[in-house]
């Protein structure tokens, strides 16, 4: 507490800290600009509507309650839609799982004829857009006669993911060395053997991510389902929150319920999401970092 | 010896087939679900495919009418010019954005870093139909919270729709498409700052380099390859954007005021089923996608052979 301390502590916050303290600053506001949306959903979907009315929001879900979210469950339409997101996520898992990891085997395990344009031909469909192919889409499925049905949106979802996962699995079949399955093969196991006794437990991580890659897809698709799932009667999680925004466009809304809603779309998909970021980033530039 | 070759001949005979069964899986869903519909689509686009082939007329070939009709369209072309400009406006400023952000996390202390590091993870991680309620909550005229803080700062936004207008329509859209591509943008280019060594940084303001010096000579150069893949998936995202764009035309505007390329595809196809040219205005996105993509699918083929 001597005049010199003083001085000292004040010499060194001039030299170091305005650039820190500003930089700070606006690094906070960066942050709450971002978290703010996510932050607005949750606390709404805290509150009563009679609050959410009042012309003066209010910035803490103080004394607010889950009854919205009993009032959506409750709703009788949550539940058939989560269901229908269920059970499309878990088949486009599981095929586009199965066949992305044969293929990812099949280029990065063997040079054949055709390999190149097979590359080639999934590095380009991973990049046309939904919204290039949906009206075409829309025709086939209603010619056979699956609109509206899980299989459908399911092919077109498998279709659509399929190629980035054999792409994110491509990498990792390709990290796991052949000489140990070849060291293997030496000690008598036959290349079946080798591969699922050795190769195969070590490409765990890699499925785990590319299924959860594969989940957040089929759990958020929106502009395929929009066509190929006209039905009120067969709505996905996605489709069915658009039903508030197309309500609160002529109705009054009840933006309570509707945030209890999001969030609870919202809810498994940030969970799963940062879990896999990582390697989405990596997967996503790892050609210009290494090129 | 002759044996040990003639044992190596068969497996690799024996595995010359299996690369090809390994991959008839996905190459049949592809077929199924791209590949025919990719075809259907060019036969359709120079077809008259109307309201009456819907019930089973036969569709007259009008070779390329479709594309000409739409050629001679106005509306084709402001469409077109609208996307074009959308997506410009919203690449550009999400890359700046993204990379202000970037250099922010770099220079700010760690606990900041951290904070800004969730904030983004968590709006990205928001499926976007949730975030698009979201964002219509916040937009809301009567009691939105933007409204609200714009009348507190004093400005005239008491019960102002956002959404009546085509230009602040497209403003809000721009607000919430940058919002959610700026944290893939700010991560991807904070990980590639973060291989700039330091030393190399110091060196060069000992040697005199400026703060703008070493920004444009040392770290825009080693950062560049991630810079343009990244500005490049930008541009492909930006001009397919249809989800944003659709939420918030249902949210209630003027549809026709506000299409781009994506919803005019829609409105044409499921809205007044005018498939013939609802699929010419598809081959055109398509052909356009497919060659923004071949610079970056290049880029990926060398990862994929070294």
């Amino acid at each position: 507490m001597t005049p010199s301390t003083s001085s000292g502590t004040g010499l060194r916050r001039r030299r170091v800290k305005p650039r820190t303290i500003i930089l700070s600053i606006v690094g906070i506001l960066v942050a709450l600009v971002w978290i703010f949306p996510v932050y607005w959903m949750v606390n709404s979907s805290l509150l009563s509507n009679v609050v959410l009315q009042d012309a003066t929001p209010t910035f803490a879900p103080i004394g607010g309650s889950l009854a919205n979210f009993f009032a959506v469950v409750g709703g009788g339409t949550f539940l058939p839609a989560l269901g229908m997101s269920v059970v499309i996520a878990a088949i486009v898992v599981a095929f586009c799982l199965l066949f992305a990891f044969l293929a990812a085997l099949a280029i990065s395990r063997f040079r054949f004829r055709g390999r190149r344009g097979f590359v080639l031909a999934i590095l380009f469909i991973q990049m046309l857009p939904a919204e290039g192919l949906f009206i075409a889409q829309y025709k086939l499925m209603s010619s056979i006669g699956l609109l509206n049905s899980v299989i459908g949106v399911s092919v077109l979802y498998v279709a659509a993911v399929v190629p980035f996962t054999i792409w994110m699995l491509r990498g990792f079949v390709a990290g796991i060395p052949l000489e140990l399955e070849e060291a293997a093969m030496v000690d008598g196991l036959s290349r079946t053997q080798a591969f699922f006794r050795i190769t195969f437990p070590l490409l765990a991580p890699g499925l785990i991510a590319s299924g959860v890659y594969t989940f957040l897809q089929a759990w958020n698709e929106f502009t395929i389902a929009l066509v190929v799932l006209p039905s009120d009667a067969s709505q996905t999680l996605p489709l069915w929150l658009r039903g508030f925004i197309q309500a609160s466009a002529t109705h009054a809304t009840d933006w309570g319920q509707v945030m209890a809603a999001s969030t609870l779309v919202a809810l498994p998909v940030i969970i799963f999401f940062l879990f896999v970021q990582g390697r989405m980033t990596s997967g996503l530039v790892s050609g210009a970092v290494k090129g | 010896m002759t044996a040990l070759t003639s044992t190596r001949r068969t497996i690799r005979r024996r595995a010359s087939k299996a690369p090809y069964v390994l991959i008839l899986p996905a190459v049949a869903v592809l077929i199924l679900a791209m590949g025919y519909p990719l075809v259907w689509q060019i036969i359709t686009s120079t077809q008259q495919f109307g309201l009456s082939q819907q019930f089973g007329q036969p569709a007259p070939f009008v070779g390329v009418q479709n594309y000409v009709t739409l050629a001679t369209d106005p509306y084709m072309w402001t469409v077109i010019g609208r996307s074009l400009l959308f997506c410009a406006a919203c690449a550009g400023a999400t890359m700046v954005v993204g990379a202000l952000i970037a250099l922010l996390m770099g220079a700010a202390p760690r606990g900041v870093r951290i904070a800004i590091q969730i904030s983004l993870l968590l709006a990205w991680a928001m499926p976007v139909v949730a975030a698009m309620t979201v964002w219509n909550w916040l937009f809301n005229w009567r009691i939105g919270v933007v409204n609200w803080l714009l009348t507190s700062l004093g400005l005239p936004f008491r019960d102002h729709n956002w959404l009546e207008d085509p230009i602040s329509f497209y403003a809000v859209a721009l607000i919430i498409v940058v919002w959610m591509s700026v944290p893939f943008v700010a991560f991807s280019l904070y990980a590639a700052l973060t291989q700039v060594s330091g030393e190399v940084l110091e060196a060069a303001q000992m040697d005199g380099a400026s703060a703008n010096q070493r920004f444009w000579s040392i770290l825009v150069p080693v950062i560049r390859p991630v810079l343009s893949i990244v500005l490049l998936l930008q541009v492909i995202w930006d001009l397919r954007v249809f989800t944003q764009i659709k939420l918030l035309q249902d949210a209630g505007s003027v549809a026709n005021e506000t299409n781009l390329l994506g919803t005019y595809i829609f409105q044409l196809g499921t809205g007044s089923s005018n498939f013939g040219l609802a699929s010419a205005v598809s081959i055109f996105v398509l052909v356009l996608t497919v060659a923004i993509s071949a610079f970056y699918v290049r880029s990926m083929l060398k990862e994929d052979e070294s």
